[in-house]
């Protein structure tokens, strides 16, 4: 295994008297992931393998891992997966789909991979109306090389490279790129939902199902973004992480659906 | 996956054609399923014949956003197991440099085709062999090499889309098909072989098609970040490498029999050298043509077995003097190796060849060695 830290999780067999409530689905490898405590990368993983397994659609899926946290994804996902190069998701994914256009195709990406230097191909992909999910973790920082700002970074939020926060002049503004997106004809179903919480944690399940019904019916480009958190980033515990977003991440970025069956919704907060 | 373009074809058939049509067309023939590009001069030719054809014929062609996209598009096709290329020229070609490693890394089998023109920077829309150094040695970051193909006429523009494809396959490995602007432009006679895909598109089992139960998950990554498995990975592909440079070289020899002065070129370059030769020879001079079909592999040994028998050699390139390095490298010093070229898009022409052949059988060192590169004569003096 290329992960250092990756090590298989042992698997208990249920005590009696007790019930088993959740059972590792075959569509996750079982490695033990490399994600920080309380991070929600590791959660949204779980997610979409439970829908490919409930969906029964895993010999039938390819997902691409982007560079980023996330760039061990098919260290954990039990299916045939394809590493792209920093901001190329969408367009890998474009490659595999149009080659496999009978196949389930999905890429996971942060805001840095798909909101700066993939802003382009994230764009186009949509615009063109691809037929396969994006899976968009919104952290406001880029994890993986230890913390810089991400184009998602809120105004005054302190980083290694905005030291002082975030200042529109020098850096400009918080970019809400599944707005941009959600405008785009080609989307077809654009929602931003969290992991934080049971009943938040049920929602972006049921949107990552509905993503890939629609793609199963060929309706065109889905996008889901999280709003996550980044405990190491941000400097925080899991908890206060939890809090700081909702106080913060949620207003500037708020829940809810964008778009759904082609249709504008109503804009929420700024 | 679509083949419907992958059955044989019929009788083959002589056409008049513009070098990026043959290539194109070659390219439908081959069982190419999918195509992603971005206009550029002097080879749009390829991706609106293939928009218009291809797409007839079964093919999946897109235009993409940039060749950015595109090449990183040719990964997630090729690597979905689809025989799938791109092309450009010079600009175009530096953009993809990055996805380029990046396949050869994951040993995703593609083709690239690069139409040469003048540059750096945007340069000229006029032919050039200026893009010599970035295709051979790598043109992006790491050590990986792409199978280089050097065609010169238009019948090789479609000659060696087979052979890329095949190449590509058999080493898992991206080829690039290094053109001018001049072949991809000009018009020529050309025969499309017999040849059937489906006898030639091996099986792909490491491709991320969806995984079965019953096998293990097929991942394509070129990220390692345990040292030592990098080092693995990048020993591997030095090992296949070196079977491609023990087993790929491939090269054009004329009037090699008695020759006292060697001429090296290759695309287009080698076309007007050709005939410069044969005029040389028809004044006496006894000088002979290499032609290097394979720029990767680069036909070293035949330099070096010619080496004893010359009183030099001439490199004639439409660029500053860039594969005269690996003439340098393969005569090993042995003999004088002079640089003739133009730059900027002009194309050299025989007579100006000759001069340089007979001023070089005049006095038997040609006239001065090329004065950029004494610096490169003392690091081989020293290793010798
Ligand atoms: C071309 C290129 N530039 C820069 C990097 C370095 N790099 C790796 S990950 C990353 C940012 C990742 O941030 P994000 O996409 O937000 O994901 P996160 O780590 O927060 O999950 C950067 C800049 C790279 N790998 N490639
Ligand atoms: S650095 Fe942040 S995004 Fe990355 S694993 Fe840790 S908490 Fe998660």
């Amino acid at each position: 295994m290329d992960n250092p830290r990756e090590v298989e999780m042992e698997t208990v067999s249920c005590p009696e008297g007790l019930e088993v409530v959740w059972e590792k689905p075959e569509t996750l490898t079982g490695n033990r992931m490399h994600y920080c405590p309380g991070c929600g990368h590791g959660v949204v993983h779980k997610l979409l393998m439970e829908v490919l397994k409930e969906m029964d659609i895993q010999d039938k899926t390819i997902g691409v891992a982007p560079v980023g946290c996330s760039v061990f994804a098919y260290n954990y996902m039990n299916i045939d997966m394809q590493e792209a190069a920093h901001g190329r998701a969408a367009a890998v994914a474009t490659g595999v789909r149009r080659m496999l256009p009978d196949k389930f195709v999905f890429s996971y990406q942060g805001d840095g991979d798909l909101a700066a230097i993939g802003t382009a191909e994230t764009i186009h992909a949509a615009n063109r109306g691809e037929n396969f999910l994006v899976v968009f973790i919104n952290n406001g920082i880029y994890g993986m090389t230890g913390g810089q700002m991400a184009p998602t970074t809120l105004v005054g939020m302190k980083t290694s490279t905005t030291p002082g926060g975030r200042d529109v002049e020098t850096s400009g503004f918080p970019f809400n790129i599944s707005r941009l997106i959600a405008m785009l004809p080609g989307a077809y179903y654009v929602t931003r939902q969290s992991v934080h919480t049971p009943g938040a944690v049920r929602k972006t399940k049921k949107a990552i199902r509905k993503a890939f019904e629609h793609q199963r019916d060929r309706k065109g480009y889905c996008l889901i973004e999280v709003v996550s958190n980044c405990p190491s980033g941000w400097k925080m515990t899991p908890v206060v992480s939890n809090q700081w977003m909702e106080e913060n991440m949620f207003p500037s970025y708020p829940l809810g659906d964008l778009k759904t069956d082609g249709v504008l919704q109503p804009l929420k907060g700024n | 996956m679509n083949r419907k373009n992958a059955t044989p074809t019929e009788k083959p058939d002589i056409r008049l054609m513009k070098g990026n049509e043959a290539l194109a067309e070659a390219a439908i023939r081959a069982g190419c399923q999918g195509y992603f590009g971005y206009p550029i001069t002097p080879q749009s030719e390829v991706l609106e014949y293939l928009t218009e054809e291809g797409r007839k014929r079964g093919m999946v062609v897109m235009q993409v956003e940039s060749e950015l996209a595109a090449i990183n598009m040719v990964y997630g096709g090729a690597g979905a197991g689809a025989r799938v290329m791109t092309s450009s020229s010079s600009p175009g070609i530096s953009l993809m440099q990055e996805g380029i490693s990046y396949i050869a890394c994951a040993e995703i089998p593609c083709l690239v085709v690069n139409v040469n023109r003048g540059g750096p920077g945007l340069g000229t829309i006029q032919p050039a062999q200026g893009d010599y150094f970035q295709a051979t040695k790598g043109g992006g970051h790491g050590d990986y090499h792409p199978i280089v193909l050097a065609p010169a006429s238009v019948q090789e523009m479609a000659d060696m889309v087979y052979l890329g494809f095949d190449l590509a396959d058999k080493y898992r490995n991206p080829t690039l098909i290094l053109a001018d602007g001049a072949l991809g432009q000009m018009m020529e006679k050309v025969e499309f072989p017999e040849y059937n895909p489906a006898d030639h598109i091996p099986e792909k089992p490491w491709a991320t098609t969806g995984k079965p139960k019953d096998r293990e998950r097929n991942i394509l990554t070129s990220l390692h970040i345990q040292p030592e498995k990098m080092e693995e990975v990048n020993r591997r592909l030095q090992k296949k490498y070196e079977t491609i440079c023990a087993n790929e070289v491939r090269y054009q020899l004329v009037h090699a029999d008695d020759a006292e002065i060697l001429v090296v070129a290759f695309g287009l370059a080698a076309r007007i050298s050709h005939k410069a030769v044969e005029m040389a020879r028809a004044q006496g001079i006894r000088v002979a043509l290499m032609r290097p079909i394979t720029l990767y592999p680069y036909p070293y040994d035949v330099l070096r077995r010619m080496k004893s028998t010359l009183k030099g050699a001439l490199v004639v390139e439409m660029n500053a003097g860039q594969m005269i390095e690996d003439v340098r490298l393969g005569v090993e010093g042995a003999v004088p190796v002079k640089y003739f070229g133009r730059m900027g898009g002009i194309i050299p022409t025989p007579e100006e060849v000759l001069e340089e052949i007979r001023r070089m059988s005049g006095d038997g060192h040609g006239a001065g060695d090329g004065h950029h590169h004494a610096m490169h004569d003392q690091i081989l003096e020293e290793r010798n």
